[in-house]
């Protein structure tokens, strides 16, 4: 009754299925992290409250928060850590649980963008550039994607004179040579990380 | 040359803080024959560097001046200072110390009359005062320094000012020809109380200590709080000289840190406690503190006296560890940034003057000791059969307050003065 009631395995969830959410126990509220980060001010929650609601079993509250979602991985939480906790990793981690929970606050724009650089990239085995910042461009609509592609004209063009982008590439661009293979390889790849981690 | 006698029934005190001079006094008041040695030129280590105590804000030139008094009454204790010992050789109830002596300059002639001081001209940094002030060549190391004899730098030794202050000497008490010597000391035992050292702040790189004038240690904040220090007194932050009335404490600056000190230092968090009421002493109700602190450690007895600071409108207790300071070049005023954890409220406040709450590392690591002996990972002293007769006494063996150092230090006497009377029962 009392674990419904407080749901707090939470915690042993995040140890189980986090990426070094083992961790997070180790934390002791300093706040030095949260004072850190570079992206701090723009946070729902800082890692220190985060890693405090996860302890308070707030599946919810963590798992549809927008925070984890924010970090850049510049690193600066772990180094500056007293207690050395991985907190980058943790965060990479509660983002990819919430992924598959399907919890992502809607239209969070690095899970967007994640979920198209991972589409554009299985697709063919090889990122497609001009097709990735064309439809990150075109996310929220025609006329803003227009608006955005205008606006990145001259950088366009630069990459094209320079060789460095080939028009050529909406056409579907080039592939790896065993698409397939490489495919397969992602399969069971996610095959191993979901019995691990328990997420099938 | 000096001339120590010394037996296999001598007990040898390293270090001649408050652990080493109560180890020494209680083994010499047991009718032990005591050599003390020190490093330093005079007795009293870092307890005489502090303004006041907690928890009842005494003056430790009360206690310190009681311990030179039973130390220069007591025949069984010899003191040597600016002594060090390099090499310790045999067993227990049997060991030779080496000890090297290093040239003070001056004789016991001395009489503490200061002529030499006015005939110097150099200034060297005051080591006293945690160098924040100067002194000159020839120099008392401070108004309750035990011995009470000058030391001459070295700096002016074989110079013409050396010459200088020689001649003004009514007492031919300078004595420029010194050499350093070593001398082999016989001992049954050795209490080992070489005490701490703050952890270098300069290594936490986001509170700036190396770059931010108006960012201190809590033990140069004693210095400025005592009327003896480099600024009679009053608290004026090193930028330019400002009353710093709006005073911040960081706790657990490097102490409790995976990538500095990993233990707790356990004095801190009282001490700058301690130190908020230097502020309300100095500036009344214009006075203003704040401490940063991760948990408020008052171990022990402390608790009431953490309640007394507690209730103090003048200070402000809050749960955070800062991520960073910054100091503005043009008013001098330092910033201190981070996240509280009551409410996880984003912070930039500005303060007159920061105090970083250093925490204490052995001033000399275990491995650092020139003998086999066990040590935990921070370097302390720990029992261990390797030991032998060599006993840490005191802050070599862990991070404690004057309290505790003093206790520490009684048991190593009685440790060592059980292995005294097992050398003398053999000996008949």
């Amino acid at each position: 009754m009392s674990e419904m009631k407080y749901h707090n395995n939470f915690l042993r969830e995040v140890e189980e299925r986090v990426e070094e959410g083992h961790m997070v126990k180790m934390c002791m509220q300093c706040g030095v992290c949260s004072g850190s980060c570079p992206f701090g001010p723009h946070w729902a929650h800082p890692p220190q409250e985060l890693f405090m609601m996860i302890r308070a079993g707030k599946r919810e509250e963590v798992l549809s928060s927008d925070s984890m979602w924010m970090c850049t991985s510049c690193y600066q939480c772990i180094v500056r850590c007293p207690r050395k906790l991985p907190i980058t990793h943790i965060m990479h981690g509660l983002a990819y649980l919430a992924k598959r929970e399907g919890k992502v606050p809607k239209g969070q724009p690095t899970a967007q963008f994640g979920q198209m650089f991972w589409d554009n990239l299985t697709k063919t085995g090889r990122v497609n550039e001009l097709k990735l910042s064309l439809s990150l461009y075109f996310k929220d609509g025609f006329g803003q994607g227009i608006k955005n592609a205008m606006a990145m004209q001259s950088v366009g063009l630069g990459l094209m004179k320079a060789g460095r982008l080939n028009p050529l590439e909406i056409l579907g661009g080039h592939s790896i040579k065993d698409k397939s293979g490489f495919q397969a390889m992602l399969k069971k790849a996610r095959e191993i990380e979901d019995t691990r981690r328990k997420l099938a | 040359m000096t001339e120590v006698v010394a037996t296999n029934q001598t007990i040898l005190v390293v270090g001649g803080g408050i652990s080493g001079m109560t180890a020494a006094l209680e083994a010499a008041e047991c009718g032990k024959d005591v050599v003390l040695v020190e490093k330093n030129p005079v007795l009293g280590g870092r307890v005489s560097q502090l303004y006041r105590y907690f928890p009842k804000m005494c003056h430790p030139v009360c206690g310190l001046e009681i311990n030179q008094r039973r130390i220069k009454m007591n025949p069984r204790i010899r003191v040597l200072t600016m002594a060090e010992v390099t090499e310790i050789s045999g067993q227990k109830g049997d060991y030779t110390a080496s000890v090297k002596i290093s040239p003070r300059y001056v004789n016991e002639n001395c009489t503490g009359c200061g002529d030499c001081a006015q005939a110097a001209e150099t200034e060297i940094p005051d080591a006293y005062n945690y160098n924040l002030g100067k002194v000159k060549a020839a120099f008392l190391p401070s108004k309750m320094a035990h011995p009470q004899r000058y030391v001459v730098d070295p700096s002016v030794v074989g110079t013409p000012e050396g010459e200088k202050i020689k001649a003004a000497c009514k007492y031919n008490a300078v004595d420029l020809e010194m050499k350093e010597e070593t001398l082999q000391l016989k001992a049954g035992a050795i209490v080992w109380a070489t005490g701490w050292k703050p952890y270098d702040a300069a290594k936490i790189q986001p509170y700036g200590y190396d770059r931010f004038s108006n960012v201190i240690t809590n033990v140069e904040f004693e210095r400025l709080a005592d009327p003896h220090g480099p600024t009679g007194g009053k608290l004026l932050r090193p930028s330019d000289g400002k009353e710093a009335k709006n005073v911040a404490f960081i706790q657990c600056a490097g102490s409790r840190d995976e990538n500095h000190l990993r233990h707790c230092s356990r004095f801190c968090c009282t001490a700058s406690l301690k130190q908020t009421q230097y502020v309300r002493e100095k500036f009344g109700d214009e006075a203003s503190s704040t401490v940063y602190y991760i948990d408020i450690r008052a171990i022990d007895r402390f608790e009431d006296f953490y309640a007394k600071v507690r209730a103090d409108q003048s200070v402000k207790l809050v749960k955070s560890k800062v991520a960073k300071i910054v100091q503005d070049p043009k008013s001098g005023d330092v910033v201190l940034h981070g996240v509280d954890t009551e409410g996880y409220h984003r912070y930039a406040n500005s303060h007159d003057l920061v105090v970083l709450a250093v925490g204490m590392e052995p001033s000399v690591k275990g491995a650092g000791v020139p003998a086999e002996v066990a040590a935990d990972a921070s370097g302390f002293l720990i029992p261990g059969d390797v030991n032998g007769g060599i006993f840490g006494a005191g802050c070599a063996t862990n991070a404690l307050d004057v309290n505790r150092a003093v206790q520490s230090a009684t048991a190593s006497a009685l440790r060592a003065i059980q292995v005294i009377n097992k050398v003398a029962s053999v000996e008949g």
